[in-house]
């Protein structure tokens, strides 16, 4: 069913193959839309845009969850801001500019055509959310309001304080709430999709399970947007929600979608550091915190443990500042985590364990006034506070990397559909606009732009085709898919060992951080590989899972979890171990330039990576889809 | 640290429910509120018992996922701020502490500490929500804000539909949690198209759920982890009696 892997690229100029691609997609009238039933899973910013969006247009659509309620995905936690090519600080921005802003901080390895896509649409979100009442921040004359952040040297964020992706997020689930209101969707919080079903090579539907009841239930469509999010919970610690996870996804990867790039993951530099064995997750420090805190460690070891303020200037080391002059503290995420993570290893970090560097705000306050940062930053000093103990206003903060975001996920074409003909992927669940690292600010408006603007349009073009051919939820196809997820669940409850879930899950995480995260090299990648069946194997034979099938159940929901985490891990390690170059978040200790920068190999991997599954035990297959660029010049990434 | 947990445990909706002793050891300051309750799940998971249902998401405050009782209070005693962020520090070491779900009529009961609160989804399907289709905005910068109406309409915003505010209020009412939605949207410009009508259906449906009325306590913005004024409430008070009485004397 896969030939060679076409991304349905549309010809043309640059800034022109969108507008001539939506000129000549195919539409559905709209008293044929209601013939139509699509499922969107997921809630969050993606998924929650293209459900009400689909439902304006008329479309019949069914959205699902597992949270208690759509409002709760976790776009919720998002931050910092949303980038558009406004140019409303008059500082120069473009669509052009944040198209390459976006690819370079991508380290060249997306697509030209989607992320200038991403840019032209970028303003058209804005427009929408501002209708819809997103309380953006404003400048006292009524107008909005901008910031900077990372990988870019003009404001074009716009912020909703230190909430963006709460209101954001607020907006969607609001414009869902008028569909369902309206009759046009239906939401089935608490569910989770266990399972895809393919009828004649084309997605027709899912398997669900109620989380509140263990209810098993099929739903037939004509069409499947997965929406679900990123896997940053594989590594066991990371700021996703407890809940966030790769089962959908991977799911439908086992169904015969192409997982991309999965070895990409995020690590984000200013989260709070760990602070023991007991820890259930990490905090992210939102990154626009970088405009106005300086980062440091002590020059020499012998100052770790002195009290911040003792420490004399001519003793510290502003090492972003030092290493990276233009960009400074405002450095991109993969550069800023690698930095932090290279000075602890030399033995200079701060805190308990010696994993952290402080972000200092002394200098911010002292020119614009504590009442300032306040304003800026007050809500995020506050979370600080509540787990460190500690306030910020008067000591720097201690940061250091986590898990944060993943730009690998299911493989699209330029009409973000699968190679799976019917399964459309949006969002973060997707691998298509961030390349090798993501932009601060930039998943949100991913997000917003599949989902508004993108799907709508592209989806109807699948559909136009599929009148009529919905299968029936009692088709054989239905039946057998049900069958494999009940007895999946029948055997995780029959397993009774002795190891808990969380036990095995924090032992793959530890195992992935040392071996596939921020640096990693082929002999590490290649133990893990090892470790990690075996691994798989003990949860088998030792997991406890307790309590009934048919009930609310969280141990059982969270084994099913972590037994595809355990499957999942080890596709990361393999993608990882394949791609024989270093570019953007994933960094190969073997290829690094003299000055210990990424050193991408564009003659060999300027390349999609996109794995088949061929079986349970069997190696997946790769499939290439190599990166043209006609616009964009390939240079390394310099922000010195 | 040590603790001597009272929990409510309820195997489901139709099961009366009862409060079970427990005992937690060795607990670090540092462990937050929820990560104490894992350690406890982990404990009764190896004594072959089954865990405790508790729901929780991002652990960060800003889900509204997580809905503890604490010692009679919603989200414990680290105001503002939900469970999540309450750290065990806060308590003194051998303290005795209750554990209950919030306790609402209209937040039906799941399973030991998980409630049911879709009757707030119901309060904006009813109206929370400004209609603008995608695709149809204007410009964004068309419509100045003022930049006071646009900073209060986001204190409206702020709100995480946690339900604590109904879980402490002596009425069981959601009125800071619908007036915070009722505010947010009828500060803004864009708002005003529906200002009347969503007013009224809102309190329609609120009052539909079985929420009771504000009697002036003030204990729902006491325990509000995002601080939603109770000025709200007056607000909304307003924008109501302003729509009845334009309604009646538009007929």
């Amino acid at each position: 069913m896969i030939g060679t892997l076409d991304a349905k690229i549309p010809h043309g100029l640059l800034n022109q193959k969108w507008c001539s691609h939506r000129d000549h997609l195919r539409l559905v009238s709209p008293n044929n839309r209601r013939k139509f039933e699509i499922i969107v899973v997921g809630s969050g910013l993606a998924g929650a845009s293209a459900a009400a969006t689909l439902g304006e247009l008329g479309y019949r659509v069914r959205c699902i969850c597992f949270q208690d309620s759509p409002r709760r995905a976790h776009s919720v936690a998002a931050q910092g801001g949303i980038n558009a090519a406004k140019n409303y600080q008059n500082d120069g921005d473009s669509i052009y500019r944040l198209f390459y802003d976006t690819i370079k901080g991508g380290d060249f390895r997306s697509r030209e055509a989607n992320v200038y896509r991403l840019a032209e649409v970028s303003n058209q979100i804005i427009d929408q959310c501002v209708e819809q009442g997103v309380p953006f921040a404003r400048e006292y004359g009524g107008l909005l309001a901008n910031r900077s952040f990372g990988g870019a040297q003009v404001s074009r964020t716009f912020y909703a304080r230190g909430q963006t992706g709460q209101q954001l997020l607020l907006g969607c689930y609001q414009a869902l709430c008028r569909q369902i209101a309206a009759g046009t969707l239906r939401m089935f919080p608490h569910t989770e999709m266990l399972d895809l079903v393919i009828v004649d090579g084309q997605a027709k539907g899912l398997i669900t399970r109620s989380l509140r009841s263990g209810k098993i239930e099929r739903h037939a469509s004509d069409a499947v947007v997965l929406a679900t999010g990123g896997y940053g919970n594989v590594y066991y610690l990371s700021t996703n929600a407890r809940g966030s996870n790769v089962t959908a996804t991977y799911r439908a990867y086992k169904r015969g979608a192409l997982f991309a790039n999965p070895c990409f993951t995020q690590i984000h530099p200013t989260c709070i550091p760990v602070s023991g064995e007991h820890q259930s997750k990490l905090t992210l420090m939102s990154e626009s915190l970088r405009n106005d805190g300086r980062v440091w460690v002590p020059k020499r070891n012998v100052d770790r443990d002195k009290p911040p303020g003792e420490i004399s200037e001519a003793d510290r080391d502003y090492y972003l500042e030092r290493k990276y002059p233009s960009y400074g503290n405002l450095s991109p995420r993969d550069i800023s985590s690698r930095a932090a993570k290279e000075v602890c290893d030399e033995g200079l970090g701060v805190g308990p364990g010696g994993r952290g560097v402080y972000l200092d705000f002394a200098d911010a306050i002292k020119r614009l006034g504590e009442e300032t940062i306040r304003e800026r930053y007050g809500n995020l000093f506050e979370v600080y506070e509540k787990i460190t103990g500690e306030n910020a206003y008067k000591v720097p903060m201690r940061i250091y990397p986590a898990v944060h975001y993943t730009m690998g996920g299911l493989w699209v074409d330029y009409n973000l559909m699968s190679n799976v003909p019917g399964l459309f992927v949006i969002g973060e669940a997707n691998f298509s606009d961030h390349g090798a690292n993501r932009l601060g600010a930039s998943a949100l408006m991913q997000g917003l732009a599949d989902g508004y603007f993108i799907l709508p349009y592209t989806l109807p073009n699948y559909l136009a085709g599929q009148m009529g051919k919905r299968p029936s939820a009692d088709s054989p196809e239905f039946q057998q898919a049900e069958r494999e997820v009940r007895t999946r669940i029948k055997k995780l409850l029959e397993v009774d060992g002795k190891r808990s879930l969380d036990a095995i899950h924090r032992e793959l995480g530890h195992l992935l951080w040392e071996k596939c995260g921020m640096s990693r090299h082929a002999k590490g990648l290649q133990e893990a590989l090892t470790k990690i069946p075996e691994l798989r194997e003990e949860f088998w034979r030792n997991v406890r899972v307790l309590g009934k099938d048919e009930d609310y159940n969280q141990s059982l929901e969270r084994a099913g979890r972590v037994a595809d985490f355990l499957e999942f891990a080890e596709l990361m390690c393999i993608d990882a171990l394949a791609r024989n170059e270093s570019c953007g978040a994933h960094f190969r200790q073997e290829y690094q330039t003299p000055e210990g920068e990424a050193l991408r190999d564009d003659e060999n991997h300027a390349a999609v990576f996109a794995w088949e599954f061929k079986g349970d035990g069997e190696p997946p297959k790769l499939h290439c889809e190599p990166l043209h660029f006609e616009t964009v010049h390939l240079t390394q990434r310099s922000y010195k | 640290m040590n603790f001597r947990l009272r929990i409510w445990r309820q195997p489901n909706a139709k099961t009366t429910g009862k409060v079970v002793h427990y005992d937690v050891r060795d607990i670090s300051p540092n462990t937050s509120f929820l990560e104490m309750l894992d350690i406890l799940n982990q404990n009764l998971l190896e004594r072959g018992e089954e865990p405790i249902a508790f729901d929780s998401d991002c652990r960060e405050g800003i889900c509204g996922t997580c809905s503890l009782t604490i010692n009679g209070e919603a989200h414990g005693p680290d105001h503002p701020g939900a469970v999540c962020e309450l750290y065990m520090r806060k308590f003194r070491d051998g303290a005795t502490i209750v554990i209950e779900p919030f306790r609402v009529g209209s937040f039906p009961i799941v399973k030991d500490l998980v409630i049911d609160r879709s009757a707030l989804d119901r309060i904006v399907q009813a109206g929370g929500f400004i209609s603008a289709r995608a695709g149809s905005a204007p410009e964004a910068n068309s419509i100045p804000i003022p930049k006071y109406d646009a900073d209060l309409a986001m204190e409206a915003a702020a709100c995480i539909g946690c339900g604590a505010c109904a879980a402490a209020c002596p009425n069981g009412s959601a009125m800071l949690f619908t007036s915070a939605k009722v505010s947010h949207l009828a500060l803004l410009p864009h708002g005003q198209p529906e200002r009347e009508s969503r007013v009224l259906k809102m309190v329609q449906a609120m009052d539909a759920a079985g929420f009771g009325n504000c009697t002036n306590t003030y204990e729902c913005e006491a325990v509000c982890p995002a601080e939603i004024s109770v000025g709200f409430i007056a607000k909304l008070n307003r924008e109501y009696a302003r729509a009845r009485l334009r309604q009646n004397i538009g007929k």
